[in-house]
């Protein structure tokens, strides 16, 4: 049994102080300790990109990070996307572009898309593809998703 | 009219939960529950001689460990047979935890139940099982030679033959036809092994109260699941309920039922009287769910100058893996759809469905399918090549005509049922394709190869669906069904039929699937039928309760009900609005009430004058509330059809093969909605692209399976899909009330062999085996 840390953690602006075994990933501490079920484990080897949440703004693959080093960071999960007056622009494209179906993939890629839209506003088609080739999703054939990336950054661009 | 909204590509329903984090898929529900873990075979095939648990029983957090002994005789029976046929003379199926003999690597041999899945992980490592290994059977060839036995009482390792024979018109046989044919051709295809891989594996929580048992599993098939647990525990069906909460993808690996899991969960629920979760990881899923497609096919053709089949002999190695708990589904499936959209002299296949000590085969989209029409699409591709014809002129020789319709192929399909086309129009299906894609002024080039392949697929197989529908004296309509859903959408399109059929607002509607509390009676989702089914038993409920509605608000109205029709949720006066009645008053009315809990309830009470006092609140033959319940139950499957057309482009020196153009029209008969089904065809055709030329499961000599990661098992990402470019054609299906086909495996079904078209058009090379990997196809170049 592995010793137990006593971290903090600021998930969706709210700090959370939760005592974790060394081996906890982030993923499980989320989604088990946290009881932010939003985020979604599909490979545990990071590769499928389900578990994907933005440490400092920036995605990472939760099941690929112990909970005990995402200490005294901000975290931001598909439970945080959305603002006061509703779903974020990346979300409502997403429902607009018929970009998800069982919705299992789809909080990786709305944190992934996130990131991408913050860092480069004007992506161009190749850098959209780019942008989400870590990713897995099974349903969707890609190309609604890829159709809704250029629809947030238009959403985005209308509305700032 | 704003209630017209079949047809419209209405946004989904279901998204605002699902984009907010806010579903609730297997792993998110029993916080604080128990957590099983598997120890499974790292054996292709062993006697297990000893389980030692001695060590493992110092973990922390332990609660159970259990192995096939300790199972009471009734759980540890073999798991059903689901689908008996009488040619499966040795139908085979696992125990829950291996009993003696482990047979593929990944069968369970002992569960550990523990405080959480890291300490029951800890326990299962501790655990010594002494194996004595025995001969594995891997490769569908060598099993047929029958040296080692996969399950001793099985000569030769088959589990099943079959032989079907059409003969032609004048009674003659395929074979016979072949060899007096002017030109024939005889040729092998391999197709290898894949599997379904959903993103969110299987998983069973379940919860026992002392008297009733909630299962909640993340299944294709809620009710079944239900009765095949209530059988196996002994509980009465009625004190057992099966949730199927949100599931993150099926493709068919979900259909397959009881898995070891959903039998041994409940039970250990029950017997420690504890909540017990069990999350199947991505390892657990390459070595102990279920995989598909694996085929070798001996194919024999005999044909005319135009190109016109006069007999075709295919002879199949069907690899159905270790168990055979789905029967022979894939192989029949395989042979009878082999067919595609043509009309053939006459037809003989045979095939023998083999044991290998891997994971067993069942259903993934597509079925057998994508194999029969890999081959038949080969054939055609071999024919016209042969002949210096065009590819699509061959095809069109040989298809079915529109006024042909029903037609029918003298087969038995899936279902049992004969193999009869209900409707179609090939011939403008191929011009509509031609048209998109470009075919006439395709410019040939180097390294640059258009390639085509149609399907014909029998979707909505039966035996029956039903639907649920409630108006509430809101005005709410709930409308449920007992089939589930893994992304299609349900929501959506079965609110659609409804608002539709009852003139209300979509927002009015909520729909609920796979929940066996609010319907019990249901067959499952797979083989393209959900939309067919429900929608159509769905659609039939509504005509009844609108029927109902309309009787009780002309005795409101004093009007004739022939009179009526509903308006956003309001019964009216055809021409006269004035004369009107909502549906939630209506709904109040239906339902005669001794006590008011509201103003609205009050309308219905004794003294509200609302029935007259000669005859009883509740009329003979009638039933309180405004509700209905109806089934759809088909003679047998409607046919849908599709033909795909691809541009390739191949490196002349690394032989990458690269997707630069994909079209496809596809034919579904009417479309409920039609952003879904688009949906529904590019997420098939990415799974076909993978199939084509990515995914495979690699079994090395040993029966290990090398590359059972996403690291090695190689699904698409979004870089290596094609935009798809779609065409659609409507022909309703003449054989339900809605005339609609399914659609769900449609994308997935021709890829194959169109890729497989196009690039032999590039290269000029016979590509006779799908995946096709660049060292493959650099090999092939010589």
């Amino acid at each position: 049994m592995s010793r137990e840390h006593e971290i903090t953690l600021t998930v969706n602006g709210a700090a959370h102080r939760v005592r974790v075994p060394g081996r906890r990933l982030l993923s499980d501490c989320l989604r088990h300790d946290l009881g932010l079920t939003g985020t979604h484990v599909g490979c545990e080897h990071g590769v499928c990109g389900c578990c994907t949440v933005l440490l400092d703004g920036r995605p990472v693959r939760s099941c690929l990070m112990l909970a005990a080093t995402a200490d005294g960071h901000e975290i931001t999960t598909v439970e945080g996307l959305a603002g006061p007056d509703g779903m974020s622009p990346v979300q409502r494209a997403f429902a607009d572009c018929h970009a998800l179906q069982c919705g299992f993939c789809t909080p990786g890629f709305l944190c992934t898309v996130t990131a991408l839209l913050e860092e480069n506003p004007e992506p161009t088609d190749e850098e959209v593809l780019e942008g989400i080739s870590g990713n897995l999703c099974r349903c969707t054939g890609y190309q609604n998703i890829v159709k809704a990336v250029r629809r947030a950054a238009e959403l985005k661009a209308e509305e700032s | 009219m704003t209630t017209r909204l079949f047809g419209e590509p209405v946004r989904r329903r279901e998204d605002p939960r699902l984009l907010t984090g806010q579903g609730r898929y297997l792993d998110d529900l029993g916080s604080g529950a128990a957590a099983a873990a598997f120890v499974r075979s790292p054996h292709a095939h062993a006697r297990v001689r000893d389980i030692d648990v001695t060590a493992a029983l110092d973990v922390d957090g332990l609660i159970a460990i259990y192995t096939w002994e300790d199972l009471p005789e009734r759980v540890g029976r073999p798991l059903p047979l689901l689908i008996p046929h009488p040619a499966l003379t040795h139908g085979r199926t696992a125990h829950p935890l291996a009993k003696e003999v482990v047979r593929h690597v990944g069968e369970p041999v002992v569960m550990v139940v523990a405080a959480d899945r890291y300490l029951a992980e800890d326990a299962c490592a501790l655990i010594e099982v002494d194996y004595e290994p025995l001969k594995p059977v891997v490769g569908v060839e060598d099993a047929v030679q029958g040296g080692h036995l996969v399950h001793e009482d099985v000569p030769g390792n088959i589990g099943a033959r079959l032989v079907q024979e059409v003969p032609s018109a004048a009674g003659l046989g395929a074979e016979e036809l072949i060899d007096s044919a002017p030109h024939t051709l005889s040729f092998r295809l391999d197709i290898e092994r894949s599997a379904a891989t959903p993103l969110e594996g299987r998983g069973v929580y379940a919860r026992w109260d002392g008297s009733d048992l909630r299962v909640y599993s993340s299944t294709q098939t809620s009710t079944s699941v239900r009765m095949a647990v209530a059988a196996a525990l002994g509980l009465p069906l009625t004190n057992v309920e099966v949730i199927a909460p949100d599931v993150g993808g099926g493709f068919g690996v979900k259909i397959v039922h009881p898995w070891p899991e959903e039998i041994l969960v409940p039970w250990a629920a029950m017997l420690l009287g504890r909540e017990i979760k069990w999350t199947e990881d991505r390892r657990e899923h390459f070595v102990s769910s279920a995989h598909e497609r694996g085929q070798v096919q001996h194919v024999r053709v005999g044909f005319d100058d135009e190109g016109r089949v006069l007999g075709l002999d295919v002879r199949i190695l069907h690899d159905h893996g270790a168990y055979t708990p789905y029967g022979i589904i894939v192989p029949i499936v395989t042979s009878t759809q082999l067919l595609g959209p043509y009309k053939l002299g006459a037809y003989r296949v045979e095939f023998s469905s083999v044991y290998t000590n891997t994971v067993q085969v069942t259903p993934y989209r597509g079925a057998g399918r994508p194999q029969g029409v890999f081959c038949m699409e080969r054939t055609m591709d071999k024919i016209a090549r042969y002949l210096g014809k065009d590819r699509t002129d061959v095809r069109a020789a040989n298809f079915i005509q529109p006024d042909e319709f029903p037609y029918d192929q003298r087969m038995t399909f899936q279902d049992g049922r004969p193999l009869i086309y209900d409707s179609g129009n090939y011939p403008e299906m191929l011009r509509l394709l031609k048209e998109l894609i470009g075919w006439d002024d395709f410019e040939p080039a180097p390294n640059r190869g258009i390639g085509v392949g149609c399907y014909v697929e029998g979707t909505g197989v039966g035996p029956y669906e039903g639907g649920h529908v409630q108006v509430t004296s809101d005005g709410r309509v709930h409308v449920s069904t007992g089939l589930t859903s893994q992304g299609q959408g349900h929501q959506t399109v079965f609110a659609q039929i409804a608002a539709t059929e009852l003139g209300v607002p979509i927002e009015r509607v909520s729909v609920v699937t796979g929940d066996t509390r609010r319907f019990g009676y249901a067959v499952g989702t797979f083989a393209s039928r959900a939309a067919v089914m429900s929608g159509n038993a769905i659609a039939l409920a509504c005509r009844k309760v609108r029927e109902k509605a309309l009787r009780i608000a002309a005795d409101a109205l004093e009007a004739n009900p022939a009179d009526l029709e509903i308006t956003d949720g309001v019964v009216h006066v055809v021409g006269d609005p004035t004369a009107a009645v909502p549906l939630s008053t209506v709904a109040v009315l239906s339902n005669p009430l001794r006590y008011a809990f509201d103003d609205e309830a009050a309308k219905a009470t004794q003294f509200a004058g609302a029935s007259s006092p000669d005859r009883p609140p509740v009329a003979e033959g009638d039933e309180p509330g405004l509700e209905g319940r109806d089934y759809y139950s088909p003679i047998r499957s409607t046919f849908a059809a599709g033909m795909h057309a691809a541009v390739v482009e191949t490196d002349p020196l690394t032989a990458e093969i690269k997707v630069v153009r994909y079209a496809v029209v596809h034919d579904c008969g009417r479309l409920i909605n039609p952003m879904i089904v688009e949906g529904q065809i590019h997420g098939g055709v990415a799974q076909g692209v993978g199939g084509a030329l990515y995914e495979r499961m690699v079994y090395d000599p040993h029966g290990q399976l090398v590359n059972a990661s996403f690291m090695d098992f190689l699904m698409p990402y979004a870089t290596e899909i094609p935009h798809i470019e779609t065409g659609h054609l409507e022909t309703p299906s003449p054989l339900n009330p809605l005339g609609i086909k399914g659609a769900g495996e449609a994308g997935v079904i021709p890829v194959s062999a169109v890729i497989a078209s196009a690039i032999e058009d590039a290269e000029g090379i016979e590509i006779d085996r799908m995946p096709i990997s660049p060292s493959e196809l650099f090999d092939l170049r010589g």
